[in-house]
């Protein structure tokens, strides 16, 4: 019978509470920039223009039909000799992350878009408002309601994505835990801390994302 | 360059939707404050000429010019941009079957919506305009109810006030009262009638062949996208001269 002991961990509490601190500000840098990424590839996607469409097209396929560590390691790794130019891992990773995390989100934009009425948007054009102004005065304001639970959804992936960029030796709580594992020899007790963090920080999340999809289902 | 005393003058437009030639070659000259009844069968091209007149649809050819705004399409002609689409739409107001009201704003801000968004008018500025045209549909109660809780009829009359709120040189209806439950049908007409007697210059596709009788100066029959036959409402509409008026008017007389 395995012998737990919990004690050993405590003088890690600091190291553990930082890479947890670390963690929720990746998340939120990733989630901020993946949305403004996920807009601007989700609004190419139904462009006029024959060129843009492609164009976002390629990036959220190619994002999304990556793994995520793949495309971790190679802007890190292989990013720099191809241009030249190098990055901290934390720069690699929030590019990486919001690039990833923008894929799907333009999914989730786009497929909110077109689900409005086509009358609506005519109503603000024959008004005289250019098309930029009806996207964002009478669409996305309808929009945004429906995507709101899917796109919390995906920022909660997110949030556990993080953990891979430990491997870029980002300080993040994963990475945190990995050193405290090492030098305790206690990897079981750090562990299992680790993902009871995790899931402490997440399950009000997902309560949350449940009522919001009640809200609107109840809202039609 | 108002050439002649027209305000609208359509020339030699075209449209067609992939092999379907929708409009053949329309010629349509309207007099300011005069009010156009457009008649004709279901597929004849009447919403798209509606639509083409504010460029939801871009014809293929010809030339439109409402008040001082001309375009012209087709070979040697570039599309207009976004931007000139957006100014030449404010001179032509459109209210719609389905009224596609914007069911995120107030009845108030569903009519400031075009002044704001479109002109930069204050807000301040723009909700006096908004009361006033809303007292003149009736409707200054309801500015800050949401249109869900309206009834067809009344969203009906706040998408004709947030058109005029654009104060258009022309008021285009497209059938707006067929999706209406036929007793809020009078409501509706009543506001375009008070609209006709203050001379405002309108077009309207309807099937109300009686309210087209009484309002409209002139009546335009249109099949398979050309005018067949215009002329004086009551002229048209008690004694036509073309066989195919005649049959598509008939068709009315006997279901009423
Ligand atoms: N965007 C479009 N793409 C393809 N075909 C279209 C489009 N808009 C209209 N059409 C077709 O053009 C023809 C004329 O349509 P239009 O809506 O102008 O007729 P209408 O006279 O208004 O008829 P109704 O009385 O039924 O409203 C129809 O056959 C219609 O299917
Ligand atoms: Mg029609």
């Amino acid at each position: 019978m395995y012998n737990w002991d919990f004690n050993i961990l405590w003088s890690y509490r600091w190291l553990l509470f930082e890479g947890t601190l670390v963690t929720i500000a990746l998340t939120a840098s990733i989630v901020v920039l993946g949305l403004l990424m996920g807009l601007i590839a989700g609004l190419a996607q139904i462009s006029r223009f024959a060129f843009l469409r492609w164009v976002s097209w390629a990036y959220i396929e190619l994002f999304r039909c990556t793994p995520l560590l793949v495309q971790l390691l190679w802007f890190y790794y292989a990013l720099p000799i191809l241009t030249g130019i190098e990055m901290s891992a934390i720069t690699a990773a929030v590019l990486t992350l919001s690039l990833y995390g923008g894929s799907f989100y333009a999914e989730v934009i786009r497929g909110g878009i077109v689900t409005i009425d086509a009358g609506q948007r005519e109503a603000g054009l024959a008004l005289g408002l250019t098309p930029a102004r009806v996207m964002r005065r009478i669409i996305l304001p309808q929009a945004i309601k429906q995507m709101i639970p899917p796109l919390m959804n995906q920022s909660i992936i997110q949030f556990k994505n993080t953990s891979l960029v430990s491997v870029l030796a980002v300080p993040d709580l994963l990475y945190q835990g990995q050193s405290a594992a090492t030098e305790t020899y206690r990897p079981l007790e750090v562990y299992t801390v680790i993902a009871i963090i995790y899931f402490v920080v997440l399950v009000p999340l997902t309560a949350i994302v449940k009522k919001s999809e009640k809200a609107l289902r109840e809202s039609d | 360059m108002i050439a002649e005393n027209y305000k609208i003058e359509i020339s030699s437009l075209k449209k067609q939707f992939g092999d379907l030639v929708v409009l053949r070659d329309i010629n349509l000259k309207i007099a300011p404050g005069a009010v156009i009844a457009l008649i004709g069968p279901s597929g004849s091209g009447k919403s798209t000429l509606l639509r083409c007149m504010n460029l939801l649809v871009i014809p293929d050819d010809g030339s439109i010019r409402i008040g001082n705004d001309a375009f012209k399409f087709g070979h040697g002609t570039s599309l207009p941009s976004a931007r000139e689409q957006a100014r030449f739409r404010r001179g032509a107001g459109m209210v719609f079957q389905h009224f596609n009201l914007f069911p995120h704003m107030t009845v108030l801000q569903n009519v400031m919506e075009g002044p704001v968004s479109a002109k930069n008018m204050p807000k301040a500025e723009a909700a006096v305009l908004a009361r006033k045209l809303l007292a003149k549909v009736g409707l200054v109660d309801k500015a800050d109810v949401y249109p869900q809780r309206l009834s067809g009829g009344q969203k009906q009359r706040v998408a004709i006030a947030r058109a005029l709120a654009m104060e258009p040189e022309v008021m285009l209806f497209d059938e707006v009262t067929s999706a209406l439950d036929p007793e809020l049908v009078s409501e509706v007409l009543s506001v375009m009638r008070d609209l006709a007697a203050e001379g405002m210059t309108m077009i309207i596709v309807t099937h109300e062949i009686a309210f087209a009788r009484e309002v409209a100066d002139i009546v335009v029959f249109m099949r398979d996208g050309v005018i067949v036959e215009e002329g004086p409402a009551r002229e048209v509409i008690d004694t036509p001269k073309q066989e195919g008026t005649r049959s598509f008017l008939r068709h009315f007389h006997t279901r009423s």
